[in-house]
């Protein structure tokens, strides 16, 4: 049986991981390949790098941080952040990262989706969707808006919709984050996860709000989401890996188990 | 120097994690870009990610289509990744049916019934299969040796294969249903998940192919 994937979701600006609230005020959470490797050891099943800078000269540090990662760390792993090109694509891949996820420039250029699953198969084509709710909307028909370029920019796209048209393009999974709620700990999107999770076929991660294990239980089986992504949660060690990952063996999740006999 | 293991490199992917975990367990592998350059390696590997159509035409202009032929019926240390096993079969449905390599008789086909279709409230089973799953050994081989009883491994793939001979079958995946999950025979493996993603369980079973190709060299 699949199990449920824990992600862990490194923010890196300039090489550095940092971590925001709410997508802003960046705080130093350390060195990329060094975390990589400790949530490795702790039995993390993937880990994603998002540049948050994407700038040209962060580029080719980012490029570097896959590299360097590749080599020590044994596990899936993708790379985000700025991605416009399917030369983009191609770099990214060749570094040894097994996906990429797009945002901005999906939203911008749908088609960009199918050439790159074209090229590269959609298996490494993840979109990733930065979704607010939508104020006017009724509060048990909750609607949410994608954002573009970090959170920063409303696009008036609905973010089911956008899922459901990534999906035909060839999207071959969703990152699902929630800018209400990433940063602040209190729980993931559950009504946005399960809302979207029900709307397409591949698999849907929730990312954004976790605070406690308690949280990705919900995500997991309420929620109908295949991943749930971490960061906070794990930079700063209140519940190690490990920690989450019994709660919810013990709650009947199928999960990777973690500990490797000597 | 060249590489005691060798890795074919025709254009479809992911070669860089498996030359580095190949080497992080103590193997000089190396990756290979034409049939020569495997002249006095010990053992081959193909690995590749992508459309298995395309595949073959690259394997084929390369010439390495009869390089992997001759080193399978020759039984010397090979080991097949994701689409590195399915090339090995007679044919595959993806955008087909696409003849194969034809070394193991048998079809690559998509996962498809209503275990994959949502009902109701009931999300369906995801296609591609993508992720952690379990590996049953079925069938004892060296490269699936000394791996706890609860080991998973990592897979990306919307299709599996069906050898007709059961005998190819040496561990079994359950995904909505049992199928071949890596097939062997003597010093032949090739699995559809992929060790060089699958962490310490991975490691273990690299390092089982590199015993392989010492214990045959």
């Amino acid at each position: 049986m699949l199990a449920k994937r824990i992600i862990c979701c490194l923010d890196v600006d300039r090489g550095r991981v940092v971590k925001c609230i709410k997508f802003l005020d960046p705080r130093d959470a350390g060195d990329p390949v060094e975390l990589a490797r400790r949530y490795n050891a702790e039995g993390v099943d993937e880990l994603t790098f998002y540049d948050i800078t994407a700038s040209h000269e962060a580029r080719s540090i980012m490029l570097e941080v896959a590299a360097r990662t590749a080599e020590e760390v044994f596990i899936p792993f993708t790379v985000g952040g700025g991605i416009r090109t399917i030369d983009d694509f191609r770099a990214v891949l060749k570094t040894g990262a097994d996906k990429v996820s797009i945002n901005t420039a999906a939203l911008k250029r749908p088609k960009m989706i199918t050439a790159a699953a074209e090229r590269f198969g959609s298996q490494c084509v993840v979109l990733s969707i930065d979704a607010k709710r939508r104020a006017d909307a009724a509060a048990d028909a909750p609607k949410w808006e994608c954002y573009t370029n970090g959170g920063r920019v409303p696009t008036d796209v609905d973010v089911v919709e956008w899922a459901q048209r990534g999906e035909e393009l060839g999207a071959g999974e969703i990152v699902l984050n929630s800018i209400d709620a990433d940063g602040t700990m209190a729980g993931y999107d559950i009504q946005l996860c399960r809302a979207v999770a029900d709307a397409v076929t591949i698999p849907v991660i929730a990312s954004g709000g976790a605070g406690k294990p308690e949280h990705l239980h919900r995500a997991l089986t309420e929620g109908h989401c295949e991943a749930a992504l971490v960061a906070s949660i794990a930079h700063y060690s209140a519940h190690p890996i490990a920690e989450i990952k019994s709660y919810l063996a013990e709650r009947g999740v199928p999960i990777r188990p973690t500990a490797f006999p000597p | 120097m060249k590489p005691q293991i060798a890795i074919i490199d025709y254009g479809m992917g992911n070669l860089r994690s498996v030359e580095k975990a190949l080497q992080r367990v103590g193997a000089q592998a190396g990756v290979i870009d034409s049939p020569e350059a495997a002249a006095g390696a010990k053992g081959l590997v193909l690995p590749g990610v992508g459309a298995f159509g395309q595949a073959m035409e690259r394997l084929s202009e390369a010439g390495f289509d009869q390089l992997v032929k001759e080193w399978v019926i020759a039984d010397r240390p090979f080991l097949g990744i994701c689409l590195g096993l399915q090339l090995l079969f007679t044919e595959s449905e993806e955008f087909g049916p696409v003849r194969g390599l034809d070394l193991v008789a048998g079809r690559v086909v998509r996962f498809r019934g209503p275990q994959y279709e949502q009902h109701g409230d009931k999300p369906g089973l995801k296609v591609p299969h993508m992720g952690w799953n379990s590996l049953n050994v079925t069938k004892l081989h060296a490269v699936v040796e000394n791996l706890p009883p609860d080991a998973m491994a990592y897979f990306v793939h919307s299709y599996y294969c069906v050898p007709d001979d059961a005998d190819w079958t040496t561990v079994v995946t359950h995904h909505g249903m049992e199928f071949t999950s890596a097939v062997s025979r003597r010093n032949v493996f090739a699995s559809q998940f992929h060790p060089e993603k699958s962490g310490d369980v991975g490691l273990q079973m690299l390092t089982n192919f590199v015993g392989l190709v010492d214990a045959a060299a």
